[in-house]
Formats: C-alpha cells, sequence, structure tokens
C-alpha cells in the first residue's frame, strides 16, 4: 500500500465575521513546473535556493509592453534599462527583441558593447560618469543623458579637443502631481533649471542636442503622471524648435511602470489594481500626440522601461528548513531564501506558492530567510497551506533588481536558469563558490600563522 | 497522557465543537487522525506507530508536530488537566 502524504496536524480556531485579509486566492495553487520543466527537477539539478528566468514570459510581455505603444505612436524604441537585470542572456533576450541598452555605468556601458550592441544605441544615464566613460561613449557616438552642469561643463570640454560631437540629452525632473517627487536627478522643469541647461548647450555649438528624458520615479501607480510628464517634454522640444529652430530626435519617458507584484501593505493585489501597459501607453502617446507637434514632426518615443518586462519572468525558488512556532503561538516557516537574494520583499507582498500538491488547509505563516538577522523576513504574513520539511516553495515575480541588487551574506549567490521556449534549462549564471568568493581577498604575510 | 474531554467531538470532515464555550475549530486530515486517537485514549507511541505504517514521515518529525498539535489543544482547553500538571 502506498503511503500518504503526510501533513502536520492542525488546530485552526474559526473566528466568525472576520474577513481575512492575508493572501488571496490564486496564492493556493501549487506551482509544480515553471514553463512545463518541474520545480523538482530544477532543484535537484541545479540546487536550492534557485533563481529561474522564463525565456517565453520575457518575449510574451515585451510583445505586450511593445504592441501598447507601436498601435498608438507612430515611432518607438525600447531601451534595456540594465540595472534591472543584466545577466547577458537576459540583457539578449531584450537585444534580440529590438531592445537598445539603458545604462548608469561604466561597467554597465562596457557590459552592453560586449553583449553586442552598436555604440549609437547605448542610452548613458546616470550622475557618475568618469571623465573615460564620457571619452567612450563621445567615440561611440553614444547618447549621453546629461544629469548635472558639472557634467555638462565636463562634455563641453572634453567637445573642445576635437574629434566627434558628443550626441546629448539632458534628463529633466519636474512636478507631475506624484510624491515624493524626484528632483535631485537632472534638471528641473518648472524653476527653469532645465532651460538653463538647454540654452548653455544651444549656445556652447559644441554639443549635438538629440533628445530630451527624465524618469519620474519607479514603481508608478498613476499613468496620468506620465501624461503631465511627456506633456511637459514636448512643451521644451517645441520650444527649442521656437527659439533655435532645432528639432529634437527623441523624447525619452525613462522607466517606472509598476509591475504586477503587491506593495506591502496594499489591501488589493497588484495584478487587480496597477495600471496595464495599455494605460501607461495611452497617457503617454496621447499626450504627444495632442501637443503642438506637427504630426509628421513627432519626436521617436524611447521608453526604458525596467521592472514591468522583467518581474514576471523571474521565480526564486527555494526549500522549507524548518516550521516553528513564535512564543506567541504564531506559525513561522523558515526557508532557505533570505532578503540577501531578495531584495524587494522590503516592498513587495511578493506571491510564495507551494511546490507540490497540498491540502486545502491553510494557516497564517511568517516566512523567514535563514540569516541570523532579525530583518530577514520573505513575508510577514502569508495565508499557506502546511509545508513539510524539505519541501519547496515558488516566489513569484522576482525578475527585477533581485538579481542585480543580491547580496553575498551568511549565503553565497545561488545559479541562475533561464528556461528556453522549448523548455530546456540553461544555466545563465553560476552559483558563488568559497572559492570564488576568496579569490578577491589577500591576506597580508604577518597575518597567515596564528596559534590557538 | 493526553485526555481530550469527554463532550468535545470531532466530525469526519475535521469540524470539533466545544459545546463547554461554543467555540469551534477546524482540524485538517493528520489533526483530525491524531484527535480520533487520542479520544479512543490511545497512548503516544501507538499513535506514532500507526501513522508510521501510513503516512511518508519520521519519527522526529512526527514527535515534534505532535508535541506541538497536544499544545495547541491544551491552549484551546480541550483536553483535561493533568494531576502533574496542576
Ligand atoms: C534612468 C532610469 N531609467 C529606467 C529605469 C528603470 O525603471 P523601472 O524598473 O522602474 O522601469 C530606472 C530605474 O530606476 C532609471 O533610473
Amino acid at each position: 500500500m502506498e503511503k500518504q502524504r503526510y501533513e502536520r496536524p492542525v488546530i485552526k480556531k474559526l473566528e466568525t465575521n472576520m474577513p481575512n485579509k492575508f493572501g488571496t486566492q490564486t496564492e493556493l495553487a501549487p506551482k509544480t513546473h515553471i514553463d512545463n520543466v518541474p520545480v523538482k527537477k530544477l532543484i535537484e539539478e541545479f540546487g536550492s535556493p534557485l533563481f529561474v528566468v522564463s525565456e517565453q514570459t520575457i518575449r510574451k510581455t515585451f510583445a505586450k509592453a511593445k504592441k501598447a505603444f507601436t498601435t498608438r505612436y507612430p515611432k518607438v524604441q525600447f531601451a534595456w534599462s540594465y540595472k534591472t537585470n543584466y545577466q547577458n542572456a537576459i540583457c539578449n533576450v531584450f537585444h534580440q527583441e529590438g531592445s537598445w541598452a539603458e545604462v548608469v555605468s561604466g561597467f554597465e556601458y562596457e557590459k552592453a558593447l560586449r553583449n553586442g550592441v552598436d555604440g549609437k544605441k547605448i542610452i548613458f544615464n546616470g550622475p557618475d560618469k568618469t571623465v573615460d566613460d564620457l571619452k567612450l561613449a563621445i567615440e561611440n557616438d553614444s547618447l549621453l543623458h546629461i544629469d548635472h552642469l558639472d557634467e555638462l561643463y565636463t562634455i563641453i570640454e572634453l567637445a573642445g579637443n576635437g574629434g566627434k560631437k558628443p550626441k546629448v540629452a539632458i534628463r529633466v525632473n519636474m512636478d507631475t502631481g506624484v510624491y515624493p517627487m524626484w528632483d535631485r536627478f537632472g534638471f528641473n522643469y518648472e524653476n527653469g533649471q532645465a532651460w538653463d541647461a538647454l540654452n548653455k548647450i544651444m549656445r556652447s555649438n559644441k554639443l549635438e542636442l538629440v533628445g530630451l528624458h527624465t524618469h519620474i520615479g519607479t514603481f508608478m501607480l498613476s499613468a496620468n503622471a506620465y501624461s503631465v510628464a511627456a506633456y511637459k517634454l514636448a512643451e521644451l522640444a517645441l520650444g527649442i524648435q521656437k527659439k533655435y529652430s532645432h528639432e529634437i530626435k527623441y523624447i525619452d519617458m525613462g522607466g517606472g511602470f509598476a509591475s504586477k507584484n503587491t506593495l506591502k501593505g496594499a489591501y488589493m493585489p497588484g495584478t487587480d489594481t496597477n495600471p496595464t501597459f495599455d494605460d501607461f501607453a495611452e497617457a503617454i502617446t496621447s499626450a504627444l500626440i495632442n501637443s503642438d507637434f506637427k504630426p509628421d514632426k513627432l519626436p521617436l518615443l524611447i521608453l526604458e522601461t525596467g521592472r514591468a518586462l522583467i518581474d514576471d519572468a523571474g521565480y526564486l525558488l527555494g526549500t522549507v528548513i524548518s516550521n516553528k512556532r513564535l512564543a506567541d503561538g504564531k506559525r513561522t516557516t523558515i526557508l532557505d531564501i533570505g532578503v540577501n537574494l531578495m531584495f524587494t520583499s522590503f516592498w513587495y507582498d511578493h506571491k510564495v506558492t507551494p511546490a507540490q500538491p497540498f491540502s486545502h488547509y491553510t494557516e497564517n505563516t511568517v516566512l523567514y530567510g535563514p540569516l541570523c538577522m532579525n530583518i530577514d523576513v520573505i513575508r510577514e504574513n502569508a495565508n499557506l497551506p502546511l509545508l513539510n520539511k524539505g519541501e519547496h516553495v515558488v516566489v513569484h515575480s522576482v525578475g527585477a533588481y533581485n538579481m542585480t541588487q543580491w547580496m553575498q551574506f551568511i549565503t553565497l549567490r545561488p545559479n541562475i536558469v533561464m528556461i528556453d521556449e522549448k523548455a530546456t534549462p540553461h544555466l545563465i549564471r553560476e552559483k558563488e563558490t568559497l572559492d570564488s568568493l576568496m579569490s578577491y581577498e589577500k591576506v597580508p604575510e604577518h597575518l597567515k600563522k596564528f596559534d590557538l | 497522557m493526553v485526555k481530550i474531554k469527554p463532550n468535545v467531538a470531532v466530525s469526519e470532515s475535521g469540524f470539533l465543537f466545544n459545546p463547554a464555550n461554543g467555540e469551534s475549530y477546524s482540524l485538517n486530515p493528520v489533526g483530525t487522525r491524531i484527535f480520533g486517537f487520542l479520544k479512543e485514549g490511545k497512548s503516544y507511541e501507538e499513535i506514532r506507530d500507526s501513522f508510521m505504517r501510513e503516512y511518508t514521515v519520521d519519527h522526529d518529525s512526527f514527535e515534534r508536530d505532535y508535541d506541538d498539535f497536544v499544545n495547541m489543544l491544551k491552549q484551546y482547553n480541550l483536553t483535561e488537566r493533568d494531576e502533574e500538571e496542576v
């Protein structure tokens, strides 16, 4: 006789008139396979914890976003935000889909070049471009998005040394009615800083002003804010045209579209409440089309969408280490997934599902990671079926920022696997080992020996 | 030994009602099974052995879960107080 699946015994007090706000019904379906590959097999082969990326989901999500914009506007270009996830395999899926690269540091810039992106199709953002970074980017005809006046002066100086004419845009910050306003990057629209920078660029005669850029924030829940921002950039572009008879080539609306994740403390799941690509596209494109651009003179619309394009394609698989009851009777489950791998657990209530079938009994559980720290909480409140030691869980929508902001702290960074469209898993980043970690360290000669 | 209060009973579907205070509870199948054994007056060893035969669980995990479960029964006042515990 085959033995029955064991589940730890529970008794739960039934509360009347107490709606349960924790966890949603969808959370209660097991996720046994990712793109037809059994989770169990992935963990057997590649270990636990394990990041898994679905190539198919990336391509499908990208197609959705692209369609939302290209059906509304004639000229659209996506640029993949490297910092959101710069694993080469992932960047290359986006490049195959036609995305340019958007980078914010020298090493990201070189990564894009090494991936084979033409320098002309790399957008270089951020406040910290070194003189060497700038020289290289100018040489490659890359698009330099100027963040502050010091950078503007440096570029003018570099341009003065002969050679190529740098292609530049300025980053503009502005009031879009959304709090907090991101005014630390770029030049302010309302107080005239943006115009001041533009005048300096135009009068220098040494730079080619090709575009205007903004990035109004991240995980924006208001599509309307983009409408305000697009309108303000259009005003600036039209003003430059009037004053200098100069046409800029593009308006870059940055990133910031909310993914489908649920923000901590939100009452409703993000899948039900967050704006869609269509909502954002409608807001941006109608603002541009309804501005005073002549229909045949509409600028190229660039989008640096990050998280909304990759969140859903990323999963983090883990294993139950132990179940424990706290002093106050609350159930806790310790997983082998720590916040060092899941930075976004500070922002989101990530959906977590068991990777194997279970009965319909659930318990309110705190999900802890394995780190020896109080802040190591993956979910403060998850309504989950009973998990046994050694069973697996799937954390959903972790594709953005976790595989770049992860820390080697107490535990080492695990493998990343990408499942291709034919359901074959490929290792795309090897897990770290003690050797790889120690290869960076040097111990001075006099500290090499000790007696205990 | 754990003794369940005489007037408390659990239905096959795992619904438990305590007439003494009007509270009701829900138990999962494993919980229902253990509760049934306790009600029949079975010892921990007897219960453990039948679980070893029928379920995919090892001694240690079962013992830990059993203790936790029995503690919850005590907390909910569903057991008779042992003399030595008073
Ligand atoms: C300049 C710029 N562009 C694009 C992005 C991508 O943003 P998101 O992932 O919110 O779409 C960021 C992220 O902070 C950014 O700073």
